[in-house]
């Protein structure tokens, strides 16, 4: 199947951004910098959602994972004001970051094989002529609908959890 | 532009596997889980289109998980934070490792 070739140029752009700017985010000492960098990521991959036909996906992770989860992470980073000191020793000893270089080198020989392994041929997009979010819904709510209930039951419990944790020891 | 797309999940998998073992801080160290996820969230969708679109549902899954486990996960920070006065993790050792 032919791609167009400025649909190539697009997805190697958001590809390669989002690589940058995960590299960026790993290196950067100061967590709000590093937290700002994950967010253009998820931009990116959200891009990326789109360009591979999730348009649903791609408008949940902005709103969820940038819009919501990133900014919780920012809140905390400031509700802990980590002072600079407490930021200069932040990389780990040259033994764990060696062990860190093995364990990329082992995962790029994984990404290099995953490359020679030839995918089935991708079938025509909705033959039905159903729109994306129809799909999802109806795969959503008829297949999985009891995992979706429990769901609900999976962030009561997280919910009371975080109460509970981040209350002081003491008070009511 | 599957193979491409696993491809990038792979590497953004790896750079958020390496930010785990490089980084102490704990806030950070959480991030580069949630760059872990959304990694995976991409080889997700990239197979929903050969596969159908269950894809897309699960990575609505991991995302409710990954809120989950961001509020609970933030919430223990903060609670070590205030014990230990310190989000490093070599500062933090309850189990007295």
């Amino acid at each position: 199947m032919a791609i167009p070739m400025a649909t190539q140029v697009q997805f190697w752009l958001f590809g390669l951004l989002a690589v940058v700017s995960a590299l960026l985010f790993v290196t950067r000492k100061s967590p709000v910098a590093a937290a700002l960098w994950l967010v253009n990521t998820m931009f990116c991959l959200s891009g990326l959602y789109v360009m591979l036909d999730a348009p649903f996906v791609g408008a949940v992770q902005v709103l969820v994972y940038a819009g919501a989860i990133m900014v919780v992470f920012l809140f905390v980073v400031m509700l802990l004001n980590l002072s600079a000191d407490d930021l200069k020793v932040d990389l780990r000893s040259p033994g764990v970051r060696a062990g860190a270089v093995i364990v990329g080198i082992l995962m790029a020989a994984e990404i290099f094989i995953a490359t020679r392994v030839a995918l089935p041929p991708v079938p025509a997009l909705r033959p039905n002529g159903g729109n994306a979010v129809t799909e999802v819904a109806s795969s959503l709510f008829r297949d999985h609908l009891v995992a979706f209930e429990i769901t609900s039951v999976l962030l009561l419990v997280a919910i009371i959890g975080a109460v509970t944790l981040a209350k002081r020891e003491g008070s009511a | 532009m599957i193979t491409e797309s696993l491809f990038l999940s792979a590497v953004l998998f790896a750079i958020g596997v390496g930010g785990v073992l490089i980084r102490r801080n704990a806030l950070m160290l959480f991030m580069c889980v949630e760059l872990m996820l959304n990694a995976v969230n991409l080889s997700f969708v990239a197979l929903s289109r050969v596969h159908g679109v269950d894809g897309q549902v699960f990575v609505i899954f991991v995302m409710t998980v990954a809120a989950a486990e961001a509020a609970v996960g933030l919430a223990i920070i903060i609670a070590a934070f205030r014990h230990f006065k310190s989000a490093d993790l070599a500062d933090i050792r309850l189990l007295g490792g």
